[in-house]
């Protein structure tokens, strides 16, 4: 089990307000992640999942228990932080055995679930050496482990893969989407990068400054961004946000084109433009195009053969059907 | 990380700490401001009534007033600049590169270690005695005359001892400081050409400057209320009553506890005043 | 600043610095060289320096004639429970103002500090009428608790300043995992703050033990620590050098010692983490 919900939950610091009265309910078992801008609050609502922050209005119910006033170590939540914060006093296996000997599991059960989980996250050779003589992709699976032998009705990560460097992050994300497969626990995921808010979430929650700016699964947001924000926040590269004449040719205040969504022609088309840079990833290429009149610069994906050169004068053509209309007040127009 | 629970928590963790301290500054405190005002002799039948300002008055106008705070702002006044200088040299000279570093360290460390009362007697006994001492010695076979250091020069004897035993910890404190100085910024000042002198002035010091005013105050409270390398060497003769010593004797030797306690008010008055110069450096640092 | 130099230029260095180490240090070699003196070379003219005949007799003459074991004793239990007991109120307390900070903290930890810029003498007499009146004049118990207050803000202080390195995560995820606050210091903040904790303790433990005011005026016979020991060779045994130097040596040796093991953690709390 592990149902989270929170209704009129709000947050401030003194005088300011850094999260302001939400909803949001995470049903059990699933994945969520809260991605964001740095300083949208994302991880000052999860420490108040967690408990280890009171709210400054509201409650939070976890399995329908009002759990508001619960300190964290009664909330039946574990949490995998930025730093790892393990104990750096104790070995691999004592880390992960703390929770449970906190909550007073027999001896031989301890053993149990640290062979385990030792075993599924390849540990069982490291078991009785210090956080300090690990590498950082270990230190994170110890802090997983730590997490897992408690049988915590939900995960908490804190941003857990921004230490780790890319390689070791792709592999750990594949590593914690196949944990909750197997453990089928609902997760909540903290991350600013929107890849792996998309790669990992059943649910992703767009937070802007404390307030939710969208809710949903990965496809729902990249299809139908809600506003203006998510529709430049989520997606790679970002999709093309253009005002102006343009626009208004489509009755909107701001038009969006996902690079994906733009047709790169050498003879005709609907925007003529300048080729600036040009990324070449092999499967596809990146043009950043410039002087179309549009915006400084619109960003095309072309597939990996197509190669323009700089200063090489091509035409644009967006799918008409994928073309993302918005208000003058950022809101989608359906 | 705060929740109300850890909130109220570390309240309660630290009451245990805030209350004793309260109550040791405040109930002495108290009872001290409560005798200076009052005629209070108990060798001669206790309380004699209230004294209104006699105390204050009559301690600052006795003749052993002035001279004490005189010799108070000798003593802290020699110690401090004997130690800041010679401590600046020391470490600077500590930083260089030689064999034994650790072992000189050591060496130079060393009395801080040692207890007052051993320094004192130590230093009264076998070096500054005019007969047997060793400077004494000294003097001898340089065919000069031995001082009787301890009542002919009483206060640079004293200087002397504290010197040593404080030297070494502006040394450490200022060693600290030397070896966080940035080493490029020297190598582009010789770069430049500056010569030693001009680099220990214009970058070593104002870099230490920190570290020289911690020194500076941090002995300064210690120094104000140097008891024991006095009530070993010379018991106050000659010269060498202190402030702090002048009130002891009030207190226990003439067991004038009301004129004491006046003597009292003022000793912490005086160290108010410069604890709140520490207070300001080191609350800065404390955001730091 | 440390840079490469040539030989010569280290050679030198080594030979001033090893000089003036030597003069720093003289005293106490010259008071340990004495303690192994008769008391006729301890003031022979021209004085000896190495070649004399060693003898251990001062040590036993200065145990039997004032019973040294005794006064040690009593140092060691006023200046190590002085310590024990403050440690025990300190680390709740540096905690709360190492972890859950607030707008007052930095205020307590300076009125705290101010508390040991009062002059003891100020205070001597209320404390020696309140010590009549409890009945712990001249006790062990009484110092104790006297060395406890005056050293406490130094405890708390630079306990504070070692906390406050230990990162808040490892203290929220022990909280996740369960631990009640007194596991979480028990079993968590404590352990990782050993290395601080035993330099604070060391530290005042050498306060407590060359405590020089207090220990000289609370106590008569009975609870007398080194400190009033010693000051008893004031006179007239302060003439027989060999005798004082030996009680010296060993009022002194336990704390130099520790001393030179702590060196380096100890300028830390000194500076009350004020130079880095």
């Amino acid at each position: 089990m592990g149902q989270i919900t929170l209704k009129k939950v709000s947050k401030s610091f003194g005088d300011v307000e850094v999260i302001p009265p939400l909803d949001l309910t995470i049903e059990d078992g699933e994945f969520a992640v809260f991605v964001g801008p740095s300083g949208c609050g994302k991880s000052t609502l999860l420490r108040l999942i967690a408990g280890l922050e009171d709210t400054s209005g509201g409650t939070i119910s976890i399995d329908g228990n009002d759990a508001t006033e619960i300190p964290p170590a009664k909330r039946g939540l574990a949490m995998v932080f930025q730093s790892y914060a393990l104990y750096p006093h104790m070995s691999v296996r004592k880390n992960i055995a703390f929770p449970m000997r906190m909550a007073k599991i027999d001896q031989a059960e301890q053993d149990r679930r640290i062979e385990a989980a030792a075993k599924a996250l390849n540990l069982t050779d490291y078991l009785d050496r210090k956080p300090g003589q690990l590498s950082g992709g270990q230190r994170q699976r110890v802090a997983i482990g730590r997490a897992i032998v408690r049988e915590p009705s939900a995960f908490l990560f804190d941003e857990p893969l921004s230490n780790l460097d890319a390689a070791l992050r792709v592999g750990m994300r594949l590593e914690i989407m196949e944990m909750h497969k197997r453990l089928d626990t609902t997760m909540i995921y903290v991350t600013h990068d929107q890849v792996e808010a998309m790669t990992m979430a059943d649910k992703i929650v767009v937070l802007r400054a404390g307030y939710i700016e969208q809710v949903g699964s990965p496809l729902e947001l990249y299809h139908t961004p809600r506003n203006v924000f998510v529709a430049g926040f989520i997606g790679s590269p970002q999709m093309n946000l253009i005002e102006g004449p343009e626009a208004q040719k489509h009755n909107a205040h701001t038009i969006g084109v996902r690079p994906e969504h733009i047709d790169v022609t050498e003879g005709s088309g609907m925007w003529k433009g300048t080729v600036g840079v040009a990324e070449h990833l092999g499967s596809d290429t990146f043009f950043h195009v410039h002087n179309t009149g549009l915006r400084d610069m619109i960003t095309v994906r072309a597939p990996g053969e197509v190669s323009f050169r700089h200063g090489d004068e091509i035409y644009l053509t967006p799918k008409a059907d994928v073309i993302h209309r918005f208000d003058e007040k950022g809101l989608r127009i359906a | 990380m705060a929740t109300q629970q850890s909130r109220s928590a570390a309240r309660m963790m630290m009451a245990p700490a805030v209350i004793l301290l309260l109550g040791w500054m405040l109930v002495p405190l108290t009872m001290t401001l409560w005798f200076s005002f009052r005629n209070y002799l108990p060798m001669r039948g206790g309380d004699q009534g209230s004294a209104g300002f006699d105390n204050y008055v009559r301690f600052v106008s006795s003749s052993s007033f002035w001279p004490s705070v005189q010799t108070t702002l000798i003593l802290v006044g020699g110690v401090l600049v004997i130690t800041v200088a010679l401590g600046i040299v020391l470490a600077l000279l500590l930083d260089q590169p030689m064999w034994g570093q650790g072992i000189v360290r050591i060496l130079v460390i060393a009395p801080f270690f040692v207890m007052p009362t051993v320094s004192a007697l130590v230093w009264k006994n076998m070096f500054m005695d005019p007969v047997n001492g060793l400077f004494a010695h000294i003097w001898k076979f340089f065919g000069a005359t031995p001082v009787e250091w301890l009542s002919q020069a009483s206060i640079p004897s004293i200087i002397l001892i504290v010197s040593w035993q404080w030297l070494p910890f502006a040394t450490l404190i200022l060693l600290t400081a030397v070896q966080s100085l940035d080493s490029e910024q020297l190598e582009a000042a010789e770069m430049d050409g500056a010569p030693f002198l001009q680099r220990f002035w214009f970058l070593i010091l104002p870099h230490l400057s920190r570290a020289i005013t911690i020194v500076i105050l941090i002995q300064t409270i210690f120094l104000l209320s140097i008891f024991a390398e006095i009530f070993v060497t010379t018991g106050g003769a000659f010269g060498t009553r202190t402030l702090t010593y002048l009130i002891f004797q009030r207190v226990l030797e003439s067991q004038n506890i009301g004129l004491g306690s006046a003597g009292g008010v003022y000793a912490i008055i005086l160290a108010n005043i410069v604890a709140l110069f520490l207070m300001r450096i080191v609350g800065k640092n404390l955001d730091a | 600043m440390a840079r490469a130099v040539t030989n010569n230029r280290k050679a030198l260095n080594t030979a001033i610095a090893w000089t003036i180490g030597l003069v720093i240090f003289f005293p106490i070699l010259w008071t340990i060289l004495t303690s192994f003196k008769t008391e006729a070379q301890a003031i022979s003219d021209p004085p000896v320096f190495l070649f004399f005949d060693w003898t251990l007799e001062n040590y036993s003459v200065v145990q039997e004639r004032s019973n040294y074991m005794r006064f040690l004793w009593n140092s060691v239990i006023i200046a190590g429970g002085s310590t024990i007991l403050g440690i025990i109120i300190a680390v709740p307390a540096a905690w709360s103002m190492a972890f859950v900070p607030s707008r007052r903290t930095k205020d307590i930890l300076l009125w705290m500090l101010s508390t040991k810029m009062l002059p003891a003498v100020g205070v001597l007499y209320p404390i020696y009428l309140i010590f009549i009146k409890l009945g712990i004049l001249d006790s062990r118990i009484g110092l104790t608790i006297i060395l406890m207050l005056i050293n406490l803000p130094i405890i708390v202080w630079m306990l504070y300043t070692y906390f406050r390195e230990i990162p808040g995560e490892i203290l929220e995820a022990a909280r996740m995992d369960g631990a009640s606050l007194r596991e979480e210091i028990m079993y968590v903040l404590t352990p990782m703050a050993i290395p601080g904790i035993a330099s604070t303790m060391l530290l005042n433990f050498i306060l407590a033990w060359n405590e020089a005011f207090w220990t000289l005026n609370l106590t008569a016979a009975k609870a007398a620590p080194l400190t009033a020991f010693i000051a008893s060779y004031s006179s007239p045994e302060g003439l027989f050098y060999a005798k004082l130097s030996a009680a010296s040596t060993m009022a002194i040796a336990p704390v130099l010692i520790l001393g030179w093991f702590s060196q380096k953690q100890l300028v830390r709390g000194l500076t009350f983490g004020a130079v880095k």
